[in-house]
C-alpha cells in the first residue's frame, strides 16, 4: 500500500443491528482495515480506484489529484453485498475470490484511463460494501446526492429493485452485474436499472440452442430445492417449449448440503446419483438446475445411463470463460491476470462491461456529465466492444446487455450461442431471453 | 525536405508501374501466413496454387516484405518475435525481436527501421531489421494493432484496439501528436499512396473512417450495408487503395464479402462475395490481382482487379491471416520450387 493507513473512528463505524463487525462498510484496498468501516470513504472519495498496479491502492495520490486542471473526472460507485451465509461450491477450483466482481470493475477502470489519458478524462472507483442491503442502499442514495451518478451494483434481485426505487428521480443509473432474476427485467422492471448480467432466460436459452442444434430433445430435469434453483428450472421449461425440446421426466434433487469439505466423499456420491438416476424415459441429456453448484458437479459420470449432464454443470452457458481467447480476449485475459493475480470470471465480465459502458459514454460524447451520458446510453447510437465478436447494446425495452453466451465445460468453451440457423427479424442476439414482443417491462416506455 | 522524399517516393513508384504496368500478369509468388497452423503458404500468382509451404513459429500473424523484396517478415505473435525468411529460397534467415504479442509490422519507407505493434503490452516496438535491435519502444492505447505509414515516412499510424483510437507519432522523435477517435475496435489504418488521406477500419463498429494527416480532421465515415446480412456481422478489417487511389477494397470478416469503394466520394460500388471471415488483402506488384484471406474457410480468394471478380479460392494453412506479395516476378525456371 502506498498510502497511510486512513484513521479509524470507531464513532463512525457503521454497525449492524444484529451481527457486529462483519458487515461494515469496507475501504478499496484495505485488507488490515476489512472489518471497520474506513471513515474517509464515507464522507469523501478517498478510498478509490483510479489505475495502476495491483497492489498499489492509488487513494489520496491518485492522478486525480496531480492532473492538470482541465482534466475532467468521473467517479463510479461499487455497491457489494456481502453474502457469507451463503454455501461455497462444491468444487475448490469455483470459490469465488475476495474481489469477485471487482477485480473486472477495476480492469475497466484502468482501460477507461487508458483513453481518458489521450481525451483528459479521469476515471475512478469508489466501493461499499456490507452484508446489509439497506445500509448499502442509504449509502449510495446519499452519494448520488453528493453527485455520484453511475452505480455498479452486485447485489440481489430484492435489495436492486429497492435500490433502484430509493434513486428514482435522481440522475443516477445502476448497472446489475449480478442478479439473473426475471423479474427486475420484467414486471419489476425499473428506468433507472440496467443489465449486464445476463438473465436466467438468456441462459437457458443459450443453452437450448446449441441443444436444438445437436438434436438432443429429450431432456430429464433434475432441480434443487432453493428458489434460484426452481427459477432457473423455470427458465429452462420456458426455453424447451420455445425451442421445441421436451422435457420427458423432472426430479427434484433434495439434499442437506451439510460441510463442503470432508476426506472422502466420493464413496457415498458413487452410490447415490446412480440410484436416484435410477428408471428414468429415454432421454438424451441430464439438465441439472442447481444455481448455488451444490451437487451438479455429482452428476457427470455417475448417472445411472450413460447420459451427458448439462445446465449449472456439465456443460452450462455463461457470460464468460477464464479460457476464452476468441475475438481477440488473449489479450484481455492477460491484462486481467496482471491485475487481479488470478483468472476472469463471469461476475468480473458483467462488471467490466458496466464500468467500461461508462467509460464508453463518456468518450463518445466527450463528457462526464452524467445526465448527458445517462441519455447516451438509452440511445441507439451506444455500443460496445467488448471481446465477443461484435458489438454489444442495451434492449431498448427493458435495458438488458444483449451479448453471445457461451458454452462451456469447467475447462474450455464448447460453442457460442446463439447459434447458426436461429434466425431474428432485427439481431440474433434477440433470440435469446425476453423478446420485445413479449417483455412486460412498461418502465421504458414514454 | 519532406517534398524532396514525397517526389521521390512518386518517381520510384511511376517506375514501378512503368516495369509492371503492362503485358499479362506476371507471376509472383504471394505469401499468406496461417494463424493456427504455423506456417507461412505461398502461392504462385499465375498459376494460381500453393507452390510451397514454409514452417514458422507460433502464431504468424502480421506478414510484410523488406523494401528491396529479398526478406519475408512475419510475426509470430505467440512467440514474442518476428521471424525472417528468405522470399526467393524461403530459407529461414533469422529472428527479428519484438515486444509481447507482436501482430502488425510496417516499414518505414526507407526501409528500416520497423514499427511492430505488440498487442499485449500497449507498446508500439521500433526494430532495426539490419541490426536486429530494439531502437526504442513507444506508448499507445490499449491493445496496439494496426500500422500505417506515411508515404513521406514522416507519420506512423498506429490504432488500439479497446482505446477505439488512431494514433497520430512522428518517425523522428516518437512524438504523439495527435488521437483522433475512431469507432469500436480499429484494425487496420492505411494511408493513399499520396499521402492525402488516411483510412482507419473498425472491426466491431462496423465503419472506416477517412482522416485528413495534416489536421487530423475526419473527412468522413463509410457504412456499409448488405441485404441479407445483419449490421453486426459487417466488420471492415483490410483496407487497400488501387494503384491510382480512385478505388479501395475493404474487407469486411464475417459478412464474407469485400466491399469496393469510389475512393473520392466515399461510396460503396459493389460487394464481392469470398470466403468466410475475410480480414487481410494484399495486391500483386501490378495491382492485377487482390488476395484476400478467409480465416474460418482456410483460403484465400483472387480478385480480378480490373473486372472486380472473384476469379479463384485456393486452399491454403488453417486460419490464414495475412498477406503480402513478393516484387519481383518468378522466374520460369523457379515455378517448380521446393514443395
Amino acid at each position: 500500500m502506498s498510502q497511510a493507513t486512513p484513521p479509524v473512528s470507531p464513532a463512525l463505524v457503521v454497525r449492524s443491528p444484529h451481527k457486529a463487525p462483519c458487515h461494515s462498510l469496507r475501504a478499496l484496498g484495505h485488507k488490515s482495515l476489512g472489518l471497520f468501516a474506513v471513515v474517509a470513504s464515507l464522507l469523501a472519495p478517498a478510498a478509490v480506484w483510479a489505475g495502476g498496479p495491483p497492489g498499489v491502492a492509488p487513494a489520496e495520490t491518485a492522478p486525480a489529484a496531480e492532473a492538470p486542471a482541465d482534466v475532467k473526472t468521473l467517479t463510479m460507485l461499487m455497491v457489494r453485498q456481502l453474502r457469507p451465509d451463503r454455501l461455497p461450491p462444491l468444487s475448490l477450483l469455483d470459490l469465488p475470490p475476495k474481489d469477485d466482481g471487482l477485480a473486472g470493475a477495476r480492469l475497466a477502470i484502468d482501460d477507461n484511463n487508458t483513453t481518458g489519458r489521450f481525451l483528459k478524462q479521469n476515471f475512478t472507483l469508489e466501493l461499499i460494501e456490507s452484508e446489509d442491503p439497506a445500509e448499502l442502499i442509504a449509502e449510495t442514495k446519499k452519494r448520488v446526492e453528493g453527485g455520484l451518478g453511475f452505480i455498479v451494483t452486485d447485489l440481489d434481485a430484492k435489495p436492486t429493485i429497492d435500490l433502484a426505487d430509493a434513486l428514482k428521480g435522481l440522475d443516477a443509473v445502476i448497472f446489475n452485474t449480478s442478479a439473473p432474476d426475471e423479474n427486475i427485467r420484467e414486471e419489476d422492471c425499473r428506468a433507472n436499472l440496467k443489465h449486464t448480467a445476463p438473465s436466467r432466460a438468456m441462459l437457458s436459452d443459450a443453452l437450448s440452442q446449441y441443444l436444438a442444434w445437436k438434436r438432443w430433445g429429450n431432456w430429464v430435469l433434475i432441480t434443487g430445492p432453493t428458489p434460484e434453483d426452481k427459477a432457473f428450472a423455470e427458465a429452462l421449461r420456458r426455453s424447451a417449449q420455445r425451442f421445441g425440446m421436451k422435457i420427458v421426466e423432472e426430479r427434484e434433487f433434495k439434499y442437506d448440503p451439510g460441510s463442503r469439505r470432508s476426506d472422502g466423499g466420493f464413496e457415498q456420491i458413487q452410490q447415490q446419483i446412480p440410484t436416484f438416476t435410477q428408471k428414468l424415459p429415454p432421454h438424451d441429456v441430464l439438465v441439472v438446475a442447481d444455481e448455488g453448484e451444490l451437487f451438479g458437479e455429482y452428476f457427470p459420470y455417475r448417472t445411472w445411463d450413460a447420459k451427458p449432464v448439462v445446465g449449472t454443470a456439465g456443460l452450462f452457458p455463461t457470460s464468460w470463460h477464464p479460457a476464452i481467447e476468441l475475438w481477440g480476449g488473449t489479450q484481455f485475459q492477460n491484462r486481467f491476470k496482471r491485475l487481479a493475480n488470478r483468472t476472469m470470471r463471469p461476475l468480473d465480465y458483467n462488471a467490466w462491461i458496466a464500468v467500461r459502458s461508462i467509460g464508453e459514454a463518456a468518450t463518445r460524447k466527450q463528457s462526464v456529465d452524467r445526465k448527458a451520458l445517462i441519455d447516451y446510453m438509452l440511445s441507439p447510437e451506444f455500443e460496445l466492444a467488448a471481446f465477443k465478436g461484435r458489438k454489444l447494446t442495451y434492449r431498448a425495452w427493458n435495458g438488458q446487455l444483449r451479448q453471445p453466451l457461451v458454452l462451456a465445460t469447467g475447462k474450455m468453451h464448447v460453442t457460442v450461442s446463439p447459434q447458426p440457423g436461429f434466425l431474428h427479424q432485427f439481431t440474433e442476439l434477440d433470440t435469446l431471453g425476453i423478446d420485445r414482443p413479449e417483455t412486460k417491462c412498461r418502465a421504458y416506455q414514454k | 525536405m519532406t517534398l524532396l522524399k514525397h517526389t521521390a517516393a512518386i518517381a520510384a513508384l511511376s517506375l514501378t508501374s512503368l516495369a509492371l504496368g503492362s503485358g499479362p500478369a506476371a507471376a509472383y509468388k504471394v505469401f499468406i501466413s496461417n494463424e493456427k497452423e504455423n506456417t507461412v503458404t505461398v502461392i504462385d500468382s499465375e498459376k494460381l496454387e500453393v507452390v510451397h509451404t514454409i514452417k514458422t513459429g507460433n502464431r504468424p500473424r502480421g506478414i510484410i516484405l523488406s523494401k528491396d523484396g529479398k526478406w519475408v517478415i512475419v510475426c509470430t505473435s505467440d512467440d514474442n518475435r518476428m521471424q525472417v525468411f528468405d522470399a526467393e529460397t524461403f530459407a529461414y534467415v533469422k529472428d527479428l525481436p519484438s515486444g509481447p504479442d507482436p501482430e502488425l509490422p510496417i516499414l518505414h519507407t526507407s526501409g528500416n527501421p520497423l514499427y511492430v505493434s505488440n498487442e499485449d503490452d500497449n507498446l508500439v516496438t521500433v526494430v532495426d531489421i539490419q541490426k536486429g535491435t530494439i531502437i526504442t519502444d513507444v506508448p499507445v492505447g490499449v491493445e496496439p494493432e494496426g500500422m500505417g505509414m506515411s508515404p513521406d515516412g514522416t507519420i506512423l499510424v498506429n490504432t488500439s484496439e479497446t482505446t477505439n483510437m488512431a494514433h497520430f507519432i512522428t518517425t523522428d522523435g516518437y512524438k504523439n501528436i495527435d488521437n483522433v477517435l475512431v469507432d469500436s475496435r480499429p484494425r487496420v489504418a492505411e494511408f493513399k499512396s499520396d499521402g492525402s488521406e488516411v483510412w482507419v477500419s473498425a472491426e466491431i463498429g462496423g465503419t472506416v473512417t477517412v482522416i485528413d494527416p495534416k489536421d487530423r480532421k475526419i473527412k468522413g465515415k463509410i457504412t456499409f450495408e448488405i441485404q441479407g446480412i445483419t449490421k453486426d456481422a459487417i466488420q471492415p478489417v483490410g483496407v487497400r487503395f488501387t494503384q491510382d487511389n480512385s478505388k479501395a477494397f475493404v474487407a469486411l470478416g464475417p459478412a464474407n464479402r469485400v466491399a469496393v469503394i469510389d475512393a473520392k466520394t466515399y461510396k460503396v460500388e459493389k460487394y464481392i462475395l469470398v470466403g468466410q471471415r475475410v480480414w487481410n488483402l494484399g495486391f500483386t506488384p501490378d495491382y492485377k490481382l487482390l488476395f484476400t484471406t478467409n480465416g474460418t474457410s482456410n483460403d484465400v480468394t483472387v480478385i480480378d482487379v480490373a473486372s472486380e471478380k472473384p476469379i479463384k479460392s485456393i486452399k491454403t494453412g488453417r486460419y490464414p491471416w495475412g498477406v503480402v506479395s513478393g516484387l519481383t516476378p518468378v522466374k520460369a525456371a523457379e515455378n517448380g520450387a521446393p514443395k
